[in-house]
């Protein structure tokens, strides 16, 4: 039963992920929408980003003084300044540690 | 020009940062699908059938809480539609390719594969053999998944809950879009994508994942407008 649903939703993900690569050719598309869709990273990616440092496991607000504030502040500076990805996640990893391990506890 | 070779290592390199989140995440998720009492073979086979991090997760926790099956597979489909949006992108890359490349490629289409080929696309465009560096990303991508969720498998959650080692994925798509916070458009365009998710977070489906997307992109076509 459990393998029958995810069988089904393995079809359904290969289906978005499929759909526009094979079914839709690029001249369906538009200049305009090309256009848009230059901002996919930048619309699609906080979605990701934000809910993970703002929501905690229980589907709640954080309060203002989170570690995981202070740790993806540390992560957006070093990202901007270090173009490093793995500088980047470092960053905010230890910043967020150092508080939740040493000044927090 | 770069060889399929060179391409395909050079995705290998691009992703392999990412690794970083991708296999302490890929643990938990595989010690979570146990943790939560589903048989292992069944929290290994969605890795291999779904290969979509989050998803996986919500798909056992909806199940777990009690939910159909057919809540669990819409909740799967909604989270993953964002995919749609990674086509609609790359197809203008990966037009030339015969029809079954174009299937076979597809099933490799992930978040942080996409983020960073598109970005090698965009600089290198007049590359013969360029899928080949989706191919590397989206390879050493899968393999580190299964790796990663099998090993949570069978020795559970070995990587200590102190950690919060959740929060490397936000920090990985960080990562991913810091250098476009210069750009004013990208930045309101990112905002509003952000503060729409903690918004509608709530939403059936988990379907904040796509709706936040959708009105971050109706607001760069109006920020298009205005710039014309």
């Amino acid at each position: 039963m459990t393998l029958t649903a995810i069988i089904f939703a393995g079809i359904l993900t290969y289906l978005t992920r499929m759909t526009m690569i094979a079914l839709i050719s690029r001249d369906m598309l538009g200049d305009k929408i090309k256009a848009v869709l230059e901002y996919v990273p930048s619309a699609v990616f906080p979605a990701i980003i934000f809910p993970g440092i703002f929501i905690n496991d229980f589907g709640t607000f954080i309060d203002m003084n989170d570690p995981k504030i202070f740790g993806a502040l540390v992560a957006v500076i070093v990202g901007y300044f270090s173009k490093n990805i793995i500088a980047t996640i470092s960053a905010g990893l230890i910043s967020y540690w150092f508080l939740i391990f040493v000044v927090f506890n | 020009m770069l060889t399929k070779k060179q391409l395909f290592t050079q995705g290998m390199l691009d992703i392999s940062p990412h690794m970083l989140s991708v296999i302490p995440f890929g643990i938990i998720c595989g010690a979570i699908g146990v943790e939560l009492g589903f048989h292992p073979y069944l929290v290994y086979a969605m890795s291999f059938i779904i290969f979509g991090g989050a998803s996986q997760i919500v798909f056992l926790q909806v199940l777990s809480g009690g939910a159909s099956s057919l809540v669990a597979v819409a909740s799967v489909g909604i989270i993953n539609s964002r995919h749609l949006l990674y086509g609609a992108v790359l197809s203008e890359y990966l037009e030339k390719l015969s029809f079954i490349k174009k299937l076979l490629i597809s099933y490799l289409v992930v978040d942080q594969g996409f983020a960073e080929s598109n970005k090698f696309f965009k600089k290198n465009r007049t590359e013969e053999f360029l899928h080949y560096h989706l191919i590397g990303t989206g390879c050493t991508m899968w393999v580190c998944w299964q790796i990663a969720t099998l090993s949570g498998i069978v020795l559970g959650s070995f990587v200590p809950e102190e950690l919060g080692l959740k929060f490397a994925i936000p920090l990985t798509f960080i990562a991913i879009v810091v250098q476009d916070l210069k750009k004013l458009d990208h930045l309101i365009v990112m905002i509003t994508c952000g503060l729409s998710s903690l918004l509608f977070f709530d939403a059936p489906f988990k379907s904040y994942i796509i709706i936040s997307p959708i009105i971050a992109l109706f607001v760069a076509a109006l920020l298009l407008r205005l710039k014309k």
